[in-house]
């Protein structure tokens, strides 16, 4: 009988090792800072109630009934390109000038004190958002598309200079040792096993800057004076106070973007199929 | 003739380039872009700046009144984070294909994430001011909207990725749906949703600082006060604390995943 009233010894199904104690001090963290949060937001008077009522029936105005007013269909699809044009000119400027400097990035291929310094560099440059850099430069050269160019490309280099020194990174040590016992060159070794092994990697995160580039190109638009749709949106939301306008503007974009990130999957699946 | 594998490969990559050169031929025609004008303009943009753009003394001045707006920006960003990712991890998993109620659950939830990531954040934040004018809500919503997208998309992955031999074992038990949902998909997922929280809050810091240009609110608005009156070096100190912020929480965030993962 003593034996059954004994407490049998509890077993912790989740033990409190370092991880589990972290993923519950962030979690705890989290809903702190958010709660409190709420207690500083800057209300201006706006019932939240009533304004996301009001913020239903506008969606239903603006995916219900979009029409063009200001700009005709032409306009439209003119402006959307040049937004396209954006995107693609700077993540092509960005792509060019990451490629290079990534390579002084990745640990395998320069030495130590130059990874640091590129690295350092370019957290830097990511850390300033890209609205600020076309600011910036739009002092230089007026507000205008070099401006954004500008000013996203730098954006541009910054993001994939991380991301093509990780997938340099990632390249068979194996290879390049043996390149070098061979004798090749640095260049040599760069284009013959370097751009060759890592290039689907550098293909994908191209596409995927060039998706946030388009995204960006509209903000800029709105922002920075770049033209484009972000500007006709701009002016459609806060000069026009057209909301079905602005309907029309956002079913072109979103048309636009899941376009993109319907072929990012494709060829995501594509190039991972080729590898096999 | 037999076609040599090398040069049918040299030949798809000078069309690829061949191809990619035009377009940017036609981009830079079409956005009226100047590529003297783009060199020029970047030693211009330097040599102005280490004249003009540094903080002085007026700047550090109003220290205190940037760093009140930084904190309001940064709690605004950590704040939709982390409600968008409680909703979308529960949308998540209503649209996955391991844990979905019944199969015609995923579509809708797919399709409803895509639209809400595929709007950018600054046409969310033109659309919201219709009903939110300039308040804090406006940001926090278009920071939401795209967060949650962003979220139900990454976690749909994940729990297909990791939960799907669990919950077949917990199936096999005879465990409820909650049950499983709970016990074993949540704490496999936590990880990786954490990560990924962390991940949008840095994403959102600077979204946030656009979204505060867009609508007047935030540190945003406090560089285009300054920089719209020309008082470029307070400008300059909003920048310079900006990059601080994002630096050090991009560390705290490391710091965490580290320990996480």
């Amino acid at each position: 009988m003593s034996q059954i009233s004994e407490p049998l010894p509890r077993i912790r199904v989740r033990p409190w090792t370092r991880a589990n104690l972290s993923i519950q001090l962030t979690l705890l963290g989290l809903t702190l800072l958010t709660l409190y949060s709420f207690t500083t937001f800057d209300t201006r008077g706006v019932s939240l109630g009533e304004a996301f009522q009001d913020m239903l029936g506008n969606f239903r105005l603006l995916l219900i009934e979009p029409r063009l007013k200001n700009v005709s269909w032409l306009e439209l699809i003119e402006a959307l390109l040049v937004t396209v044009g954006l995107g693609l000119l700077t993540t092509v400027f960005g792509a060019c000038i990451a490629f290079f400097l990534a390579l002084f990035a990745a640990q395998n291929l320069a030495p130590f004190w130059v990874n640091n310094l590129v690295k350092g560099g370019t957290a830097f440059i990511r850390a300033v958002p890209t609205v600020l850099w076309v600011l910036f430069f739009a002092v230089a050269s007026g507000m205008g598309s070099v401006a954004a160019v500008l000013g996203m490309t730098f954006h541009s280099a910054g993001y994939l200079i991380k991301a093509y020194a990780e997938s340099f990174e990632e390249i068979d040590a194996g290879v390049l040792e043996a390149l070098r016992a061979s004798g090749a060159s640095w260049w040599q070794t760069i284009f013959q096993a370097v751009v060759p092994s890592s290039a689907s990697a550098l293909l994908s995160w191209t596409f995927v800057r060039f998706e946030i580039n388009f995204s960006t190109a509209i903000a800029m638009g709105a922002t920075a004076g770049a033209g484009g749709i972000g500007f006709d949106m701009f002016m459609a939301s806060v000069f026009y106070l057209d909301l079905r306008e602005l309907g029309a503007f956002t079913y072109a974009i979103l048309a636009f973007a899941m376009a993109l990130e319907w072929f990012a999957t494709h060829m995501k699946a594509r190039l991972g199929k080729s590898h096999e | 003739m037999q076609s040599d594998p090398f040069q049918l490969r040299q030949r798809q990559t000078i069309i690829f380039f061949a191809l990619l050169a035009g377009l940017t031929y036609g981009a830079m025609v079409i956005t009226n872009y100047s590529v003297v004008q783009g060199f020029t303009a970047i030693p211009r943009a330097f040599i102005w700046a280490t004249a003009n753009f540094v903080p002085d003394a007026a700047a550090w001045n109003r220290l205190p009144r940037i760093l009140d707006k930084l904190l309001e920006t940064v709690l605004m960003s950590v704040a939709s984070a982390t409600v968008a990712s409680a909703l979308g991890l529960v949308v998540a998993l209503l649209g996955a294909t391991t844990t979905r109620p019944h199969p015609w659950f995923s579509l809708p939830t797919r399709a409803l994430a895509s639209v809400f990531r595929n709007i950018d954040v600054s046409a969310w934040a033109l659309i919201l001011l219709f009903s939110f004018g300039q308040s804090t809500y406006t940001g926090f919503f278009a920071l939401f909207f795209v967060t949650f997208g962003f979220i139900v998309r990454v976690m749909v992955e994940t729990i297909d990725e990791v939960g799907t031999a669990s919950v077949e074992a917990l199936r096999a038990t005879g465990a409820s749906y909650l049950a499983i949902i709970s016990q074993s998909v949540i704490p496999a997922c936590l990880p990786q949703l954490i990560s990924w929280v962390l991940f949008m809050i840095e994403t959102n810091i600077r979204s946030a600082t656009l979204v505060g240009i867009l609508t007047g609110t935030g540190i945003g608005f406090s560089f285009d006060l300054y920089y719209k009156s020309m008082n470029y070096s307070s400008a300059s100190l909003v920048v310079l604390v900006i990059v601080v912020a994002v630096l050090l929480i991009e560390a705290l965030s490391n710091f965490i995943r580290r320990a996480v993962l």
